[in-house]
């Protein structure tokens, strides 16, 4: 199996997609010729020309509605936002068009739509290119989020949400594109969107997180794994909806959880985890539900100290597993 | 005078490494702060990487072409400045916020404890927390339940492992079992029951492995601090058999055989009235130290009781040392669900006829038992004729010791 980079894996589930549905298309800014800021779309401008492969103006919400008016009439558009922080002007078409169109339409429309948008901090990237933005969307109903983590997931996962027949926010964190490298086979495979994957199986501690805090938790999981603590690393990879059955499985294996983002902590993804589980799981529970999160302050800062402050970094992923295991 | 250091730069945001393609510098060149040093490229962008400082090149680190990652040393610089130290001390709070935890915490049971303990009417007054504070923790409770002590029993566990052995009268002797015997009880119960076992024995002339070991002996213990012992030797060379007969290397599954292509040894150690199998993952990669240092490390630990669960999982083969105890001959039950397990038994002192003539010679037994499922007389023959081969002509060249 070839080892790749996370952003290769975007690269060849989007190939693969293309060369399978000649529906599939891409639309978004510099897109096609530049092959994207990140070069996640390098080389299918001139593999599947201009007609496939869209340069659009700087205007996402135009990026949104158009993408859903060719879903609706049976296109598969792939739209990339620029940056996760970028997409704030289609949150409209998003939510209120998208969203909606199969419960609006009584199941005679749909709309198979993919927002790709790269997020996340530790890149120096400042206010507008280094926020999490998935808080925004989950509690839309229609809706589906996947926010993978490794090479492998990055590449079933985008395939699933190309061929889903409803629209689904693909996030990516820009900082694991280059840095996470893992094994993806060259065979077409999907993976089930709306299932969260045990990454680390243990017995002492449950640690459920998403994204690039999954590869924190891994490593801390090791060196605790050297003092004799056990951690079980629940990545849940499609972060609405969430997979409530294996939420509530490992943290009653358990009995003490800690829940990681690097999104502001109040009104996160892992604030309705905690509440899944305090509903569900109370009589199992050997130490009070705990979150590691980013400040509740507007955004991440530029001044290298304050990003670092605000990101989360294995240390702090580190200590805050050992207190929980030592409670 | 001072020596810096030139990193590779981060040449733009989710680049982690670089490929130096050409330095347009050399050591003992003079630069300025900021002239280009050398190109690099990422698999974003070709740039000069400008030097931080202005002094002479003193080592170069980076080959050209080879990739280095964001903020190795490529080179160094010498300056002119003092030389002074620059410690960057970082300090990270964690933002969880609360845990402030009460001093006393023995008396505050979570709902997990109190569930458990309500359900096997288990009285926590008298429980022992390893939590903190000294609060009772649910795996403290899952312990109790797990052994099926009653409290009192828990806590006072040190002297119940004295009263063992209880007298019930002057003529027997009754020994209760716990967990691990009965544990081993079952395994074997179910694996002579289950596996059809074969035997065979070969035996080897290992005068040359007796001559070699001892050669190198003192001087091992000397340079490593532990014993080089014959078993290591024989571990070695049933690794290297098994690569090359992999049907060895393999287990019975129903409906079909898994050969596996880890080649990872479990070895029998005995501790006290206790039996473990640790395993030496992947053996055939390790040199005769390698193999030798790691025998003595399960084997401490397993003595210590402090074996864990991957020390003792993942074994695809078992070779056991029952020689240590003066056996020449024995017949081994299966580690199941392995195939197969070689018994090394003691290298004695025999007369052998060679050429005509008599010789006093090194020999030992090597005995094989075989899940006769998975494996057939000839190639374990062949395996055994192949063991054999490698012990009696090992020698420096052929089984070297790093």
């Amino acid at each position: 199996m070839p080892v790749i980079s996370y952003i290769d894996a975007v690269k060849m589930a989007l190939r693969e997609e293309m060369e399978r549905d000649r529906n599939v298309f891409i639309l978004g800014e510099d897109v096609g010729k530049k092959g994207g800021v990140f070069k996640a779309t390098e080389g299918l401008y001139e593999q599947f020309g201009e007609e496939r492969v869209l340069d659009t103006p700087l205007a996402e919400s135009a990026i949104a509605g158009v993408a859903i008016g060719a879903a609706m009439v049976g296109k598969r558009p792939v739209a990339e936002m620029q940056f996760a922080d970028f997409i704030m002007p289609a949150v409209n078409q998003i939510i209120s068009e998208a969203a909606r169109i199969r419960y609006r339409s009584n199941n005679d429309w749909s709309c198979p739509l993919v927002v790709r948008a790269p997020y996340g901090g530790g890149i120096h990237g400042a206010l507008y290119h280094s926020q999490s933005v998935e808080a925004v969307f989950a509690n839309q109903p229609g809706l589906k989020i996947v926010m993978p983590s490794t090479p492998y997931d990055v590449k079933g996962l985008l395939k699933a949400a190309i061929r889903d027949e409803d629209p689904v926010l693909f996030f990516e964190h820009k900082k694991a594109y280059r840095s996470i490298k893992g094994d993806v086979p060259e065979a077409d495979y999907v993976l089930p969107i709306g299932k969260a994957d045990v990454k680390r199986k243990g017995t002492d501690i449950t640690v459920i997180t998403y994204g690039l805090c999954v590869h924190f938790a891994l490593g801390a999981a090791e060196k605790l794994a050297a003092e004799g603590i056990e951690t079980e690393v629940v990545d849940l990879r499609t972060v609405y909806p969430l997979d409530k059955q294996a939420i509530i499985e490992s943290a009653s294996k358990t009995g003490k959880v800690l829940l990681i983002t690097e999104d502001n902590k109040e009104g996160s993804i892992i604030s309705e985890v905690a509440a899944i589980i305090a509903e569900h799981c109370l009589f199992d529970l050997d130490a009070p539900i705990q979150r590691l999160a980013g400040p509740d302050v507007p955004a991440m800062p530029y001044a290298l100290p304050m990003e670092k402050y605000f990101m989360m970094n294995p240390e702090k992923v580190e200590k805050a597993m050992r207190e929980l295991a030592e409670f | 005078m001072a020596i810096h250091h030139m990193k590779m730069p981060k040449l733009g945001e989710s680049v982690t490494e670089g490929t130096i393609t050409k330095w347009l510098v050399g050591p003992g060149d003079f630069v300025n702060k900021y002239d280009p040093i050398a190109e690099v490229l990422t698999d974003k962008v070709t740039a000069d990487i400008p030097s931080s400082f202005t002094g002479v090149i003193k080592e170069i680190f980076a080959k050209e072409d080879e990739t280095m990652a964001v903020d190795e040393i490529i080179c160094t610089i010498e300056t002119e400045e003092e030389a002074k130290e620059v410690e960057e001390k970082q300090k990270y709070d964690t933002i969880t916020g609360n845990n402030e935890i009460n001093k006393e915490n023995r008396q505050r049971y979570s709902p997990a404890v109190l569930k458990l303990s309500q359900l096997h009417a288990i009285d926590l007054a008298k429980l022992k927390g390893t939590g903190k504070g000294g609060r009772i923790t649910r795996k403290d409770v899952q312990a109790v339940i797990d052994k099926k002590l009653t409290p009192a029993e828990a806590y006072k566990q040190p002297e119940i492992q004295e009263n063992k052995q209880k007298q019930t009268n002057s003529k027997e002797l009754i020994i209760p079992v716990d967990g691990i015997r009965q544990a081993i009880a079952a395994n074997m119960v179910k694996t002579k029951q289950e596996v059809p076992h074969a035997w065979m024995m070969i035996e080897a002339d290992v005068t040359n492995l007796v001559r070699y070991r001892d050669s190198i002996k003192s001087s091992f213990k000397k340079a490593e601090g532990y014993n080089i012992t014959y078993f290591s030797f024989f571990v070695k060379a049933v690794a290297r058999a098994l690569k090359e007969f992999p049907e060895m290397n393999a287990m019975w599954a129903g409906d079909h055989i898994v050969q596996k292509k880890e080649i990872n040894i479990s070895i029998a150690v005995a501790a006290g009235d206790k039996l473990f199998v640790p395993v030496i993952k992947n053996t055939d990669e390790k040199s005769i130290k390698g193999i030798a240092r790691e025998i003595k490390g399960l084997a401490e630990k397993a003595r210590s009781g402090n074996l864990r669960m991957e020390d003792v999982s993942g074994g695809t083969f078992t070779v056991n040392n029952t020689g240590s105890f003066g056996s020449i001959q024995s017949m081994g039950i299966i580690n199941y669900p392995q195939a197969a397990i070689l018994q090394v038994e003691s290298i004695v002192k025999r007369p052998v006829i060679i050429d005509g003539m008599i010789a006093v010679r090194d020999m030992v037994n090597l005995c094989l038992s075989l899940d006769h499922r998975v494996l057939d007389g000839l190639i374990c023959g062949r395996f055994m004729q192949r063991v054999k081969e490698l012990v009696e002509t090992a020698s420096e060249e052929t089984m070297s010791i790093y």
